[in-house]
């Protein structure tokens, strides 16, 4: 157990202080081996961003990131440099493929101070990024290339170093339920191959394997979803429901692929990903169907192309269902709430992680929009968070870390069986041994029915 | 009870009182009555006396009908010694067995019927000899009670023991008595509605036209109506009216033959049983199964389509050595048969007493409809054994049915499953409040063929099942999940062996991450075999252990074994804390901790350790030393080696 009292520096939110989030300033990929000759190397850039940038640059800024690669193998031959700090930003490196490299730019946050004749003074804050959580990001993106992800990096965290999946509380009953029509849809469109359902942005159900959960997981709920937020909150009535006279008896309707089954020019086209089996690669077509709350994910090999009769087959055997299954899930979630709901606000905020099922429960943020995630609380405690993190992944250990922040917050870091729990506490005047009781409380009030130990 | 041929003779009252009346001879339709009437009384009046049929009794100005229901029949029920009648019945049932290709007759005669010899002309007295009413000894009967009616004439019903008198110029009003301990009760009457009939016919119900049973355990009045009341449909039709013991009389079912000509009905196994002469064929009706209501009555169609009985062959009677000529092929719906309530075939021209049988085997492919099939089947007696035979069948590769269909069947059995099981928890719970001693309706549920649990299921069917290299794993697994979610559905608690086939075969087909969220959403219910079986599991996928301790700790009643799985994995500290956690610290043993610390090779690990027995025996007994009862020697040697001796705890006096 160690305790640290972690002197934050003082509130960046002094009004005459304006604050800059950390930016990506470029992305690129490269393989030196494209472009070995001189006058060649622009055959390396497989991808730029920002595109627009002169192509003399690009070259330059690709052959500084070789040059730092090569130089810094001389160091250490197997583990080449991760990362490079500057004072204004911070690169980061990664190999995901032999000789291919994903870089990725990220300027450092910035304070913009008035100083006393009035010019503005800007300050760099080197240290607020932490490697950790923007080379998870890399690796991520490495993983998602094929979904077109847009980064969002002012919003990042330890839930992306976690890359967790959240799960979706519900009943044995409502969940077989669910599972017996997974069965019933895949027996009778045997095209299907792999299915995922998921309730609220949460998942319920994968037919994939663990590690091409996370990625599309991460697709659905940072990108697809919060893409197709608007005509949800425009509700039932709005002007794409009226343009389908077909489906009165429901609900339900394509996130990918057709926007309305009844124009016979309508495009079958849907977005391809790849998931990992045994030997090779899989190409997979992406079918998104949602109805109200309830969304599935029905994978197809991509030799098959679907046809717009097999779209509006699979909306006639789905769309009904699942119209029928999303109000159960909402009715029996509901029941559940008012049972747990008695309890008023607790006093913490807290963030949970298992690592053997990617499980994440998060109290700390709201919500995901299109844009960013928001926390609930402030930036620095993230940062703690972040730095708990670190720590833990330093050593095998379980182990137990409490930290006194700035003003009355404390948290706390436990480890126990490659589970991880973060608690945010906000108690005044507390000491050590009532937040530590806190902490068992919560475990035994959050957490009773698994092995954490205290 | 019916009769069965290798009953002693003593028990022949019983047969000979049911067939004393509730009978009937092939009901023509009423325009061929006035035809076949002559012939008809002719063949009635060959068999004499007693309380005649037609006019005698319609001609009489008032029949007196006493309680005790009194008849002459003329058939002499004379059996041969139980020797000679094994001979009869002695021919081998493959020479019985039909030479038919086809396997789809649902009716057979029963193998073994009684054989009527030819015998004088006996006479017989039946007698109720349950409701004391004969006096053997003074060769007197007890005048219980008398009333006095216009009867036509009659019919009694020994199962249920209701007489029905039918009274009025139409013969229509039918007016039942119920016989109780002795006493005799009058129902309500009522009439039975008469088709429009032409002019010139008078119509009136005819005898043949009655029939009495019990279905489903309730009393039923068949009445054959030779042509529907509604102009549109041309068939006869059967209509169930519903005698219950207290209250009106009540139409309840029509059966739509669709047919005309002449009938004979048998009730077999809750079934009506529809024999039409013409066609040689007959049909059958389940009113459980669902039909058309229309606000009072419920209309059923034929359950299958029209299949003659199988053919039967008669068994050549006498000595062995003539066997060998060939069987004679039985007439079957020969005009000179007989039916009785409730399932009787008499051939009088031959001499023999069948007991009607459903078998179940070949109805299985007749009714291609597996829901229904099921309802069909879970009210039959002898089910069971088809039943799960049905299942297999629709899991093979062949006849494979679709998930929703298992689905149904599945439904359907734990169903009648779980109505078993709450009728058991009720008697159990009656019992254990002491109520059976105060109420005699008190009765122990009877367990039927149509309770199929969950041992029936998974050895008949499921564990078979699994085993089957040629189906698709996605299947197999789609069908154990089925039958869970339907168990659930019903509230019925998964045995773990169910669990155990369902993680054998997401183990042998890798995939574990469905397993993982299996037991993450709870589906697998937590015991101790489960867990022990995701520790086994471990080497091959790593998260099994963690799966394993939660279940472990929800149990709450396994923390010796969660304190075993961590010492297993070096986690002394984890252990300890964990005991301590629960309040177990006082009572471990010292030495268990002790020797896996030292396994670990991690002095430090090793010096806490011990620190925290020395504590605890000074706590406990005032001194941190080790009792020679703990065993522990070895470890203080060691602790004394390495740390030295001044590293031990001084004892401390308060």
């Amino acid at each position: 157990m160690a305790v640290a009292a972690a002197g934050a520096g003082s509130g960046p939110w002094a009004t005459q202080e304006k604050q800059f989030p950390p930016a990506l300033l470029s992305f690129f990929i490269y393989n030196p081996r494209f472009g070995p000759r001189e006058g060649e190397e622009e055959n390396k850039i497989l991808f730029y961003h920002p595109n627009e940038v002169e192509k003399n640059e690009k070259i330059r800024n690709v052959g500084l990131c070789e040059a730092i690669v090569q130089f810094t193998r001389t160091f250490s031959p197997s583990k080449p440099a991760k990362s490079l700090h500057t004072q204004k930003n911070r690169q980061f490196f990664n190999e995901p493929e032999e000789h291919f490299w994903m870089v990725m730019v990220v300027r450092n946050p910035i304070i913009e101070k008035q100083s006393k004749d009035g010019k503005p003074v800007i300050e760099y804050q080197e240290e607020e990024l932490l490697d950790k959580v923007y080379s998870s990001v890399l690796q991520q993106c490495y993983s998602m290339y094929k979904y077109l992800q847009t980064l969002h990096l002012q919003s990042c965290d330890l839930l992306d170093i976690f890359g967790g999946i959240s799960f979706f509380p519900l009943d044995k009953m409502t969940y077989l339920k669910i599972q017996s029509f997974i069965n019933r849809v895949e027996e009778s469109l045997n095209i299907v191959k792999y299915t995922a359902f998921l309730y609220n942005d949460q998942l319920i159900w994968s037919g994939l394997e663990q590690d091409d959960m996370r990625i599309l997981y991460k697709y659905l709920t940072t990108s697809l979803f919060p893409r197709h937020m608007e005509p949800e909150l425009a509700g039932r009535d709005s002007p794409i429901r009226a343009e389908m006279p077909g489906n009165l008896q429901h609900y339900g309707r394509f996130l990918t692929g057709p926007l309305n089954l009844n124009d016979p020019d309508a495009k079958c086209r849907f977005p391809k990903i790849f998931v990992n089996t045994d030997d090779a690669y899989e190409e997979l077509h992406l079918i998104v169907y949602k109805a109200m709350s309830a969304a599935v994910c029905f994978m197809i090999d991509a030799s098959i192309q679907p046809t717009l009769d097999f779209c509006r087959r699979l909306d006639s055997v789905v769309g009904p269902q699942l119209t029928v299954l999303a109000s159960d899930i909402c009715e029996q979630f509901n029941i559940n709430k008012r049972m747990s709901g008695s309890e008023k606000e607790p006093q913490f905020k807290f963030i949970y992680f298992n690592h053997m099922n990617l499980a994440e429960k998060s109290t700390v943020h709201m919500r995901k929009t299109p844009s960013v995630s928001l926390t609930s609380v402030h930036p620095d405690l993230m940062k703690i968070l972040g730095d708990i993190n670190s720590d833990f992944t330093r050593v095998d250990e379980d182990e137990e870390i409490i930290v006194k922040a700035m003003s009355d917050y404390w948290v706390v870091g436990k480890k126990s069986d490659r589970r991880e729990l973060y608690v945010i506490l906000n108690q005044k005047n507390a000491n050590l041994i009532e937040v530590n009781e806190e902490v068992k409380k919560l475990c035994a009030t959050q957490f009773n029915n698994i092995f954490f130990l205290d | 009870m019916p009769p069965r041929s290798s009953r002693p003779r003593g028990e022949g009252r019983s047969l000979q009182h049911r067939v004393g009346r509730g009978y009937g001879r092939w009901a023509p339709p009423q325009p061929d009555a006035a035809r076949l009437s002559a012939e008809d009384r002719r063949s009635r009046g060959g068999r004499g006396g007693g309380v005649a049929p037609g006019s005698g009794v319609r001609a009489g100005p008032r029949a007196a009908v006493a309680a005790a229901a009194t008849t002459t029949v003329r058939a002499g029920f004379h059996r041969e010694p139980r020797s000679t009648l094994a001979a009869a019945l002695g021919a081998p049932t493959a020479v019985a067995a039909p030479a038919m290709g086809e396997e789809d007759y649902y009716l057979e005669l029963c193998e073994r019927p009684v054989q009527f010899e030819k015998a004088n002309p006996v006479n017989c007295v039946f007698f109720d000899e349950a409701n004391k009413q004969v006096l053997p000894e003074k060769r007197s009967l007890k005048l219980l009670k008398s009333h006095n009616l216009n009867v036509n004439w009659y019919m009694y019903c020994p199962e249920s023991a209701v007489i029905l008198l039918s009274t009025t110029v139409l013969e229509n009003v039918l007016q039942p008595f119920h016989f109780r301990a002795g006493t005799m009760s009058k129902l309500p009457k009522f009439e039975i509605e008469l088709p429009a009939a032409p002019k010139s016919t008078k119509p009136s119900l005819s005898e043949r036209d009655i029939a009495m049973a019990t279905v489903y355990g309730q009393l039923y009045v068949l009445f054959l109506r030779h042509h529907s009341r509604t102009s549109n449909s041309t068939g006869a039709e059967v209509v169930l009216y519903h005698l219950p013991r207290e209250g009106a009389c009540k139409k309840m079912h029509i059966l739509k033959l669709n047919r005309t000509g002449k009938f004979a009905l048998n009730v077999v196994d809750n079934l009506v049983v529809v024999h039409h002469q013409d066609t040689e064929t007959s049909v059958i009706f389940d009113i459980k199964l669902r039909g058309e209501f229309d606000g009072s009555v419920t209309f059923h169609h034929p359950v299958l389509p029209a299949r003659s009985i199988q053919p039967y062959q008669i068994p050549i009677a006498g000595p062995a050595a003539v066997t060998s000529q060939s069987p004679v092929p039985c007439k079957l719906y020969s005009s000179s048969w007989i039916v009785f309530q409730p399932d009787i075939i008499i051939s009088a021209s031959q001499g023999y007493l069948w007991n009607l049988q459903v078998k179940l085997e070949p109805i299985v492919n007749l009714l291609p409809d597996k829901g229904r099939l099921m309802d069909f089947l879970l009210q039959r007696k002898e089910c069971k054994m088809v039943i799960l035979s049905v299942c297999s069948q629709m899991l093979s590769e062949s006849d494979r049915a679709s998930l929703p269909v298992i689905a149904t069947v599945f439904d359907k059995l734990n169903h009648e499953y779980k109505k078993y099981l709450d009728a058991e928890q009720s008697y159990a719970m009656a019992v254990e409040a002491g109520q059976s001693r105060s109420s005699p309706l008190l009765k122990r549920p009877v367990r039927t063929q149509a309770v199929l649990d969950q041992s029936d299921v998974y050895t008949h069917v499921l564990s078979a099942f699994v085993e089957k290299k040629e189906m698709p794993h996605k299947f197999v697994i789609a069908v154990l999940m089925e039958y869970i979610r339907s168990l659930n559905q019903f509230q019925i608690a998964v045995q773990h062996y169910l669990h155990e086939l369902v993680i054998k075969t997401l183990v042998q087909h890798n995939l574990f991450y469905m397993l993982h969220q299996f037991l993450q959403y709870h589906v697998l219910s937590d015991s101790k075999p489960l867990a022990c079986l995701l520790l086994s599991l471990e080497s091959f996928y790593p998260p099994a252990h963690q799966l394993s301790l939660d279940m472990l700790k929800r149990l709450s009643t396994a923390n010796d074994e969660i304190v075993e799985v961590l010492l297993s994995k070096h986690q002394v500290l984890a252990a300890l804390r964990f005991i301590r956690g629960i309040g177990g610290h006082d009572n471990i043993s010292a030495r268990k901790f002790l020797d896996a610390a030292k396994q670990t090779e991690d002095n430090m690990l090793f010096y806490t350790i011990f620190r925290f027995f020395e504590q605890r025996n000074q706590r406990l007994r005032g001194s941190p030393n080790f009792t020679p009862g703990e065993h522990c020697e070895e470890h203080v040697a060691f602790f004394k080696q390495i740390f030295g001796d001044q590293a031990l705890m001084r004892p401390t006096t308060f």
